[in-house]
């Protein structure tokens, strides 16, 4: 039998707030532990959570792009549990009213396009981080991470493959990136996913049992990690006939997944609505002002970049793969025009640069004022476009204009009739029998003269005029 | 007259007038305690040392320059679920005797900015949760009254602090009744503001959607001073309400109830009303009468159902804020364990007292899949028909005037075995938190025991000003207040 992998996946995007959900310390990463806590996320007997106004903001700037319903009555709800490193014993988070519904996003799969349903898009807060030190029989607990803000968003059961499910993570994680809500950052945690999915016969309609995965920290792991799951889940089914629900953890060294409880170890949160936050009321203007304030997102920008600049739509892909990159590119394309020509430099020698360097285009020592600069000099034929290439590196760091490097290195390119014609002239006289050659037919030799001009020139002749003045010369002699 | 029996206002007024120093003060209350508390154990924490110091400092600075505020150089008590930086803050509890909170609550951190002295901390049932003081986990609080007798609860210990003049006036807080009750069964004004008028910010959370904290005084003119400090917006606190703070005392100087409709529940003088509480209420309402107030009988026909609603809608809160008491991070933990559930178990099972683990059981049932909508989600909705009953009879009425509680003061034992009619203790001051409303309790006679009764004036909400109107003007002519107990 053949079967079909149905999957949906949770997100957890940590917000982009300087505080935290209901308290003011602050959200940077890396502090030393417990440096960045107060009564209110520790959890101290009598304290109150106050929410964080920015961080709903966020989450309707996220909703309005995801496109979905911003709820205007939004009630945040207790979720209990107990573990360590859970300050109060729950969650704050939303259950029947979260901020965001009925959403969608638009992947690209091999070319073809797809549709995602967002279910929806809740805000809660983060839990503390448990520390199993090697060595020790305890364990130790960081609360610099309880309460932080963070956005969960739900997909429909949409997805057919890990490809499908990797494409639409890299959307999501470039929207959430584009719009300042979420640093996107896996390895930190900034953008947690946790897929669930499961197989039926293909052509059936009804769901199979679903497994949920967790612990996976890259777009590779998630690709690998549902592939076993589809291996493992589809040789369970042919062997015993039905596969168990539970949630399963990703484990890397062993490239498996292995069972992290059942569905009857699963909690009864007892959801029940924080009688310590009144229902939050979220004004239609002031949600509507957050629509106006919303940027181009990349699928927009990448349309409009194929039609406005008439780019090949690989370049524009590559070019809003970062807001930075996209908007360095534009100002580029504003001081010297030329789309294609500035998108070559800015794929090409910048992207390079910046990738060694790591950091994005909106960070990049060399300003797009100077890069064109550099464009300016090869339209005007002052360096050769190999020079161009040449002296990019030491631009890009110096922080010189192009004019200054091309002069120390005195390299600027001679393109004046004179001295290039002197220079013909005692190449001919050189050359004779190549000279010779060439006026009896053989048209191959041009460019051992060309060479032999461009060397004698110290590489500084204009490639073009050299071509155009040799052939006159040639030419004209014979008459 | 000795120091300890002066009123706030009598206190204040000899203390700005400098007849009397903040040293002397503290020292007049400091010979009481040792006179009495040995017998009503109303403290957890006494902070006499610190609050002499204090009041040194506070007397060598006002020679300097000698500006006063109204509550400065005022020895107050506070229940010991208010969170005091510096001074442990126990909830009665085993839980957390050894907890020393690292911040003050919104409302001590009034109070110290008013410059009071902190006399100490008083016993509560542990958590809050009781009519009696019994559930302590430090013993029980005695009635001055009758030392054989409960001060009432759950803000036992400052109800008795102040009918005893060990402090001059005390914060109490409010789930149930846990002011009013205990205020009546001691003789002493306790008022239970709006939901919202007073920030819960450090207060330690029993029932969220029903805590409210305030002040158990000797007379209505003094919680009207008290409740003028505490009252307010916090930011810190989102379910407090930013509504203008009138000054309470204004309404003090009217001395009658002409144009004031006083409603009286007929449901609340039914059987199991103590005889003596009934004959003291009538009395109080023909008074109220005299006084130009128009009685109006009026229905709440869902009283009946305010103790069962309250007991699901009170402990499912509890289950979920007592949940951070798990021996991680701060109070109690239990010691040779050998895992995380271990330490949980452990932790709670030595932690909490009966009645505390009785509520938990129960809100984290009422809670649990399968039975929210049965019990949780029928109780909001009967909640809700309890509010709208007020708001019909405060479409009639200014008023509601009703007996504080059944019964006097109950004996030591003689309900800690029954949980039921303990429950049942608070049977007129329940539907009032369920309807956020606020109500004043105050003395309006004595039984044939010799024990204090205690009348409850409920008005609409953030209506403060006409409770304390029409408590104020029945004190005025009455005597009650002025009676103390007779220990010594």
């Amino acid at each position: 039998m053949t079967y079909e992998v149905v999957i949906g996946v949770e997100v957890h995007a940590q917000l982009r707030t300087a505080s935290k959900m209901f308290c003011g310390c602050s959200t940077a990463f890396g502090a030393p532990p417990n440096s960045q806590t107060c009564p209110v996320c520790l959890g101290l007997p009598g304290s109150l959570p106050v929410i964080n106004r920015t961080a709903v903001e966020m989450a309707v700037r996220a909703g309005l792009a995801l496109n979905c319903r911003i709820n205007t009555l939004n009630r945040f709800a207790r979720k209990n549990y107990f573990y360590p490193d859970l300050p109060k014993g729950y969650q704050i988070s939303q259950y029947d009213a979260p901020i965001c519904e009925q959403g969608w996003v638009v992947i690209t799969v091999g070319g073809t396009k797809k549709s995602i349903r967002i279910r929806r898009a809740h805000l809660e807060e983060d839990a503390g981080k448990t520390v199993h030190e090697v060595g020790s029989s305890g364990s130790v607990v960081d609360f610099n991470r309880a309460g932080t803000p963070l956005l969960e968003i739900v997909t429909e059961p949409d997805m057919r493959s890990a490809d499908e499910v990797v494409a639409y993570l890299k959307t999501l994680r470039d929207i959430l990136i584009y719009l300042e809500v979420c640093d996107g950052n896996m390895e930190q945690g900034s953008f947690r996913c946790e897929p669930n999915l499961s197989l039926r016969p293909l052509g059936t309609e009804t769901f199979g049992t679903k497994v949920e995965l967790k612990n996976i920290n890259s777009f590779k792991y998630v690709k690998d990690a549902i592939e076993y799951e589809i291996k493992r889940q589809t040789k369970v089914l042919k062997e015993e006939g039905t596969v168990r629900q539970e949630t399963r953890l990703w484990n890397l060294e062993r490239g498996e997944t292995v069972v992290m409880r059942s569905k009857e170890e699963a909690h009864d949160y007892r959801y029940f609505p924080d009688p310590d936050l009144v229902p939050l009321q979220l004004e239609k203007e002031w949600t509507e002002g957050i629509r106006a304030t919303l940027p181009e997102l990349p699928a927009a920008k990448v349309a409009r970049f194929v039609h406005d600049y008439g780019l090949p739509e690989y370049d524009a892909m590559v070019l809003t793969a970062s807001k930075g990159l996209a908007e360095y590119f534009e100002r580029c394309v504003t001081l010297f025009g030329q789309p294609k020509t500035v998108s070559n430099w800015v794929m090409g020698e910048l992207s390079r640069e910046l990738n060694v360097a790591g950091i994005d285009a909106s960070s990049s020592p060399l300003s797009p004022e100077r890069l064109v600069e550099l464009l300016r000099l090869v339209e005007q034929g002052a360096i050769s476009l190999k020079m161009a290439r040449e002296i990019f590196p030491e631009l890009y760091k110096s922080g010189k204009t192009a004019d200054q490097i091309v002069r120390e290195r005195g390299l600027t390119q001679v393109s004046d009739e004179e001295t290039i014609g002197t220079l013909i002239n005692q190449v001919m006289a050189d050359y004779p029998a190549q000279v010779a050659q060439f006026r009896q037919g053989k048209q191959q030799v041009l460019g051992f003269l060309i060479g032999q001009v461009m060397k004698a020139s110290g590489g500084k002749a204009n490639p073009g005029k050299v071509n155009e003045l040799l052939k006159r010369k040639l030419t004209s002699s014979t008459q | 007259m000795a120091l300890h029996k002066l009123t706030l206002y009598e206190l204040q007024r000899k203390f700005t007038a400098g007849e009397v120093s903040a040293a002397e003060i503290v020292h007049a209350y400091g010979l009481r305690i040792a006179q009495v508390e040995q017998k009503v154990r109303a403290f957890v924490t006494q902070t006499k040392d610190q609050a002499m110091a204090q009041a040194e400092a506070l007397d060598r600075r006002l020679k300097q320059w000698r500006k006063t505020k109204p509550l400065m150089g005022m020895p107050l008590a506070i229940k010991d679920n208010i969170c005091t930086e510096g001074v442990p803050t126990t909830c009665s509890s085993r839980m957390l005797q050894n907890f020393v909170p690292p911040y003050d609550a919104t409302v001590v951190a009034k109070l110290r900015k008013q410059e009071y002295l902190l006399i100490g901390k008083t016993n509560l049932d542990e958590f809050a949760m009781g009519s009696s003081t019994e559930h302590s986990a430090f013993g029980p609080s005695r009635n001055p009254w009758n030392l054989q007798c409960v001060p009432g609860g759950s803000s036992g210990g400052s109800a008795a602090a102040v009918a005893a003049d060990e402090c001059v006036a005390a914060l109490g807080s409010d789930t149930g009744g846990s002011i009013r009750q205990p205020a009546a069964f001691c003789g002493v004004v306790g008022l239970k503001p709006t939901y919202g008028r007073v920030s819960r910010y450090g207060l330690v959370a029993f029932a969220s959607s029903l805590d409210q904290i305030g002040p158990i005084t000797k007379d209505v003119r003094d919680a009207a001073w008290l409740l003028n400090v505490i009252a307010g917006h916090d930011p810190l606190d989102s379910t407090s309400a930013d509504v203008p703070v009138p000054d309470y005392t204004k309404v003090l100087a009217k001395k009658h109830l002409k144009n004031v409709r006083v409603g009286v529940p007929r449901e609340f003088f039914t059987e199991g009303l103590d005889a003596d509480v009934e004959r003291a209420v009538n009395d109080a309402i023909r008074e109220l009468k005299n006084l130009g107030g128009e009685i109006k009988d009026i229905e709440l026909p869902r009283t009946d159902a305010a103790v069962a609603v309250y007991y699901v809608l009170a402990t499912a809160e509890a289950s979920s804020n007592l949940a951070r008491f798990d021996g991680v991070k701060f109070g109690l933990r239990a010691k040779e364990t050998k895992d995380l559930l271990d330490l949980y178990m452990k932790t709670r099972q030595e932690g909490f007292g009966p009645e505390v683990k009785r509520r938990i059981m129960l809100g984290t049932y009422v809670l649990s899949a399968g039975y929210y909508d049965a019990y949780y989600g029928k109780a909001q909705a009967v909640r809700t028909l309890i509010r709208q009953d007020f708001e019909t009879a405060f479409s009639e009425v200014d008023v509601i005037v009703t007996p504080a509680t059944p019964t006097p003061a109950f004996k030591l034992g003689e309900k800690s075995d029954n949980p039921l009619q303990m429950y049942l203790s608070d049977i007129f001051t329940i539907s009032v938190n369920l309807a956020g409303l606020p109500a004043i309790a105050l003395p309006c006679g004595m039984s044939k025991t010799g024990l204090p009764i205690g009348m409850q004036v409920i008005g609409r909400p953030f209506e403060e000003e006409t409770i304390l109107q029409v408590a104020h003007a029945y004190e005025h002519t009455t005597q009650w207040h002025l009676k103390k107990p007779p220990i010594r």
